[in-house]
């Protein structure tokens, strides 16, 4: 018989474990990218004192509240109010002028973690004077983090930088004229959330958002693996109207993509691209 | 010691830029294997002109690293500003991540060391060169524990002492050397690989 070499091993207990995960939990994690699940994985391990990830699977299918801590911190949450302040300057002055044409906006943030982005892009629609005739569709399927996205309350603490992320993406108010803030806490203004709609919303299970103008997925694909990935660009694909426009984060691109030839590169450094109108795959679920 | 390696990971820190173009300029082109490399920077401060730097110091093409890129022998991969650099456990190919900071820094050298020891097992050489802090030691160990060569540039020699120090204390380093010498020792142990498409496991 063959030795099997320890990450070999452990690498057959993951995908157990992903499979107990998915038959017994219905979240389907098969498909993220192995290299930072391994170390989730291992920090669970450790965690609960546990000496195999094996170990990990009788708990995880029997105890719920040990499962919902696995699934917080399978969720990496980690977000900013204007992440990467280029990016929305970038979003300002070459989307928004389309954005515009249209007699109603509808827009996705999928993977809006704790919401940061949501906010962002409220004040963004706010100052180009289109809020009103738009509707933000912000989707996570981490509830915990989507129940903070709906109170909009963050640590005043993060203000500071906030704010200059704000100076740099090309706004033309000023930051602290969209919350308030209260010891050291900082709440978002309610007009901001007037035209959102948070939802439960799983990438890898849930099916198609209908005809969507805008999409943002930033930092969520690369947690996947290519495979995974292609199918919720085809996801997005699906959810695009003709010219729509798909905005991914910073590291992250079409170019190893299934989907890469139905678009075209608006920024390419911001990973801005537009769904292209012509020999489009119309795909119908 | 393993003869067929396919694999070199660096980590550096305060210093880094000057200790990287030494090691990595002792490279020959044509040399048989993946250097991947996380440098600690300021997150906002970005790493956009390194590749250049770097590679006007060194015969092998520089890039930044971007999620899922596939991996390609010869080539220098450094990872982005605010981003943990991994490697797919196939050894195939990059991902980066957003995961919160590993002691203060992000990329990480613990999580790129980490995560190329399980894909590389004993095909890896893990290298730490000067710093101010902790970060690679973990790392390098794991590499020791999965069979991989461990490399530490000399403390004396270093801009900075404690990251080789630390490392050093962490686990049986195999070699610890000046940064023209680590280069040399790369240079010839990506010169005498297999190619790193052969699988030498059945
Ligand atoms: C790093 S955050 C990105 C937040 C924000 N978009 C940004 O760029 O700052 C990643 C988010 O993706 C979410 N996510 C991961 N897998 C998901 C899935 N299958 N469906 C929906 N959201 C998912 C996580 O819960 C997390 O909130």
């Amino acid at each position: 018989m063959a030795e099997w070499k320890q990450t070999e091993l452990e690498a057959l207990e993951t995908d157990l474990l992903l499979e107990a995960i998915f038959r017994r939990r219905g979240y389907d994690f098969r498909h993220y990218a192995r290299a930072s699940l391994n170390r989730r994985v291992d920090q669970a391990v450790r965690r609960g004192n546990l000496a195999h990830i094996t170990d990990l699977i009788s708990l995880l299918l029997y105890d719920d509240a040990a499962f919902e801590r696995f699934l917080a911190q399978m969720s990496i949450s980690v977000t900013d109010m204007f992440r990467d302040p280029p990016f929305f300057l970038r979003l300002r002055e070459t989307v928004v002028p389309w954005l515009k044409t249209w007699p109603f906006v509808k827009i996705w943030c999928a993977g809006c973690a704790t919401g940061e982005e949501v906010y962002s892009l409220a004040i963004l629609l706010k100052e180009e004077g289109f809020y009103d005739r738009s509707r933000i569709y912000a989707t996570d399927y981490n509830r915990r983090t989507l129940a903070v996205a709906r109170e909009g309350i963050y640590p005043a603490a993060k203000i500071k930088k906030y704010t200059a992320n704000y100076n740099n993406s090309g706004a033309g108010d000023s930051f602290a004229s969209y919350y308030h803030a209260k010891y050291d806490r900082a709440k978002m203004h309610d007009g901001l959330r007037q035209n959102v709609v948070f939802s439960h919303h799983n990438l890898v299970t849930d099916a198609v958002f209908g005809e969507m103008n805008l999409i943002l997925c930033r930092n969520v694909l690369i947690y996947f693996d290519q495979e995974l990935q292609n199918r919720v660009l085809e996801l997005f694909t699906a959810s695009l109207c003709p010219g729509g426009f798909l905005c991914l984060g910073a590291k992250e691109s079409l170019q190893f993509s299934t989907v890469a030839d139905q678009y075209e590169a608006v920024a390419k450094k911001e990973n801005i691209f537009r769904r292209i109108y012509s020999h489009r795959k119309e795909r119908r679920p | 010691m393993s003869d067929g390696f396919r694999a070199v990971v660096i980590g550096a820190s305060s210093g880094g830029v000057a200790a990287l173009a030494t090691v990595l300029g002792q490279l020959p082109a044509g040399f048989g294997l993946p250097v991947i490399v996380v440098l600690h920077v300021p997150e906002e401060g970005g790493t956009g002109y390194l590749p250049t730097l770097l590679g006007e110091r060194c015969s092998l093409p520089v890039r930044e690293a971007s999620d899922k890129l596939p991996l390609a022998p010869g080539t220098v991969y450094l990872a982005p500003a605010g981003y943990h650099l991994l490697v797919e456990r196939d050894g195939n190919s990059l991902s980066l991540s957003v995961d919160e900071p590993v002691h203060f820094a992000r990329p990480a050298i613990d999580v790129l060391f980490e995560s190329a020891a399980t894909a590389f097992a004993d095909g890896l050489v893990g290298v730490i060169l000067t710093g101010a802090n902790q970060d690679g030691s973990a790392g390098l160990k794991r590499i020791k524990e999965l069979g991989g060569t461990a490399m530490v540039q000399n403390p004396a020699s270093a801009a900075a002492e404690a990251m080789p120090r630390a490392a050093i204390a962490a686990t049986a380093v195999d070699q610890v050397l000046g940064l023209t010498e680590i280069g040399r020792f790369l240079a010839a142990a990506g010169a005498c690989s297999s190619p790193p498409t052969s699988d030498r496991r059945p």
